[in-house]
């Protein structure tokens, strides 16, 4: 097997590299064949009152990437992705994509599928459209992307009869719908039972690839990250501590030794204050 | 294309089904009880009539053309001050839950008026109007008011604030957002406003009509006291009770009609 892993931390003392599967390195996809958006971080800083949840990020992510971000609760993962995505203002420093960017390039999926409960399956993925939610083709576009999440046949229904892994695929459909350049995932799969979590992960890793954009997922579940991703960081008080390279061959096997591997190494780290206490 | 939706659980209303018919077996026990105890002489006629007299009654009076009018009259005195009181009370009820501004300036004072018994102003309504049509609008309207006002405000102030985020991010003009989140969000418990406001239209125009008027359902139930009509009388109990029960018919098929995504409402 030609797969590897790399690792490198940026501020904070690094992980021996014998600790992970260390082999050759995997050439990535070329990132002129994205369709996705680099993005490019520089001494981003939040505080909510006297709470400094961000202290200082620098961060480039080249357009097409599968970026996941792991830490502990209150780490700031999930501000980091809020800020990427326009929903919080910042506190300093610049976030910067490689161009222009319309709101429809930049989407959000959330824990929670937050459908309207009020519209049939497929207005709701017509709500992702945005401002081309009038133009003749709307509805063309809203079953294509919900036949692409394997929801074609329930577009009349109401969410309410919906599983909770159908209304995480709606949502799903929702981001996809207008063709974004970056997707930015807070915690989808955190409420979903493990097999449905599996499958959505699957489902994920397929229209990324389908679609090419660059994708952001905020998780708490290591395995899950680097299951998905190209690359894990570990953010831990407000930095990034970590910053590894997951050159593993798609597609993965799920429980496959350098997978397990790595996600015990990364555990490891987040569990290294822990220990710390205990002895 | 909610509503083509919602023509087949309409045809389904019209089928008469066993269980539908369930509410009804208790009040049909009572007239039946009712007319047994009046035949058998259990209950003397002045004190309550048999329903058949209050039946016959009732035909007398549709055939001289009185009754019809006098349920017209309140009809269009109840639906009007219904649609004055309840669209003002939607419309603070949706400036106070939309802005704050607007909530500072007026909420404390309805609230303040809110808690004087509307009925208690009667008086002075009389005084103002007379016993003239507007005294009769003006109350019904301040009573339908608040209940509406209230629930609008409730409703509008409880929209998930999630689902608002999402449709911001999803680039919704403030229009579309009050179209397709706020206002869908809040149509719960804006129908549970409405319910309480036709039990209070109700209300305050028996009580209206049978201290101030000159037609009417409340003017025909004091006029056959006058002339100790007691089956008249009962006659005009009766029908409000009936009329109370349409209004609440109407506004749970309309909630049926717009809720039918909730799952509450969602077939019986």
């Amino acid at each position: 097997m030609q797969e590897a892993l790399h690792f490198r931390s940026i501020e904070a003392e690094p992980v021996s590299s014998a600790e992970f599967v260390e082999e050759a390195r995997l050439l990535r996809r070329s990132p002129d064949a994205s369709r996705g958006l680099s993005l490019t971080i520089r001494g981003l800083r939040k505080s909510f009152g006297s709470n400094e949840v961000l202290s200082g990020i620098d961060l480039h992510i080249p357009a097409g990437q599968f970026v996941a971000i792991v830490g502990r609760s209150g780490c700031g993962k999930s501000t980091l992705l809020r800020l990427i995505a326009g929903l919080e203002t910042i506190d300093a420093g610049t976030i910067s994509f490689g161009e222009e960017v319309r709101p429809q390039d930049l989407r959000v999926m959330f824990q929670e599928p937050r459908l309207l409960p009020w519209a049939r399956v497929l207005s709701n993925v017509e709500v992702g459209l945005g401002r081309d939610r009038k133009s003749p083709d709307a509805q063309a576009r809203a079953e294509k992307a919900l036949t692409e999440v394997g929801l074609a046949e329930k577009r009349n229904d109401w969410p309410a009869v919906l599983s909770g892994g159908q209304k995480q695929r709606v949502a799903l459909a929702r981001a996809l719908v207008s063709d974004p350049r970056v997707l930015a995932f807070d915690e989808p799969l955190g409420a979903l039972d493990a097999l449905t979590r599996i499958s959505m992960q699957r489902l994920l890793e397929r229209v990324w690839n389908d679609q090419t954009f660059t994708a952001i997922l905020v998780t708490h579940d290591v395995a899950e990250a680097v299951a998905l991703a190209d690359r894990v960081l570990v953010i831990e008080d407000g930095k990034i501590a970590h910053d590894i390279d997951v050159a593993i061959r798609r597609p993965r096997q799920r429980g496959s030794a350098d997978l397990a591997a790595l996600e015990g190494s990364i555990l490891r780290e987040l569990l290294r204050g822990d220990d710390r206490v205990e002895t | 294309m909610s509503l083509i939706d919602s023509l087949p659980r309409i045809r389904s209303l019209r089928v008469p089904r066993a269980d539908g018919l369930i509410p009804w077996i208790v009040p049909l026990g009572i007239v039946l009880v009712w007319q047994a105890a009046c035949s058998a002489g259990l209950v003397p006629t002045r004190v309550l009539p048999a329903p058949s007299d209050v039946v016959l009654a009732g035909w007398k009076l549709l055939l001289s053309g009185e009754l019809e009018r006098n349920i017209w009259v309140s009809f269009w005195r109840a639906s009007t001050g219904f649609v004055i009181g309840g669209g003002i009370g939607f419309a603070f009820g949706l400036a106070n839950g939309l802005s704050q501004l607007s909530s500072k300036l007026t909420d404390t004072t309805l609230q303040m008026v809110r808690n004087v018994p509307h009925l208690a102003l009667i008086p002075l309504v009389i005084l103002w109007f007379g016993i003239d049509e507007t005294a009769k609008l003006f109350l019904v309207a301040l009573g339908v008011f608040f209940p509406i006002y209230l629930n609008t405000l409730h409703g509008i102030r409880t929209v998930d604030p999630q689902l608002i985020e999402m449709g911001r991010i999803y680039g919704m003009t403030d229009g579309e957002l009050f179209r397709r989140v706020i206002f869908p969000g809040a149509l719960p418990s804006i129908f549970v406003g409405i319910r309480f406001a036709l039990g209070i239209m109700w209300l305050t125009l028996i009580v209206a009509e049978t201290i101030a008027a000159s037609s009417g359902l409340g003017y025909m139930a004091m006029q056959a006291r006058e002339f100790m009509l007691i089956d008249v009388v009962v006659l005009s109990i009766l029908i409000y009770a009936l009329l109370g029960k349409v209004a609440d018919s109407a506004s749970r098929a309309l909630e049926r009609l717009t809720l039918s995504w909730h799952p509450a409402y969602r077939k019986d």
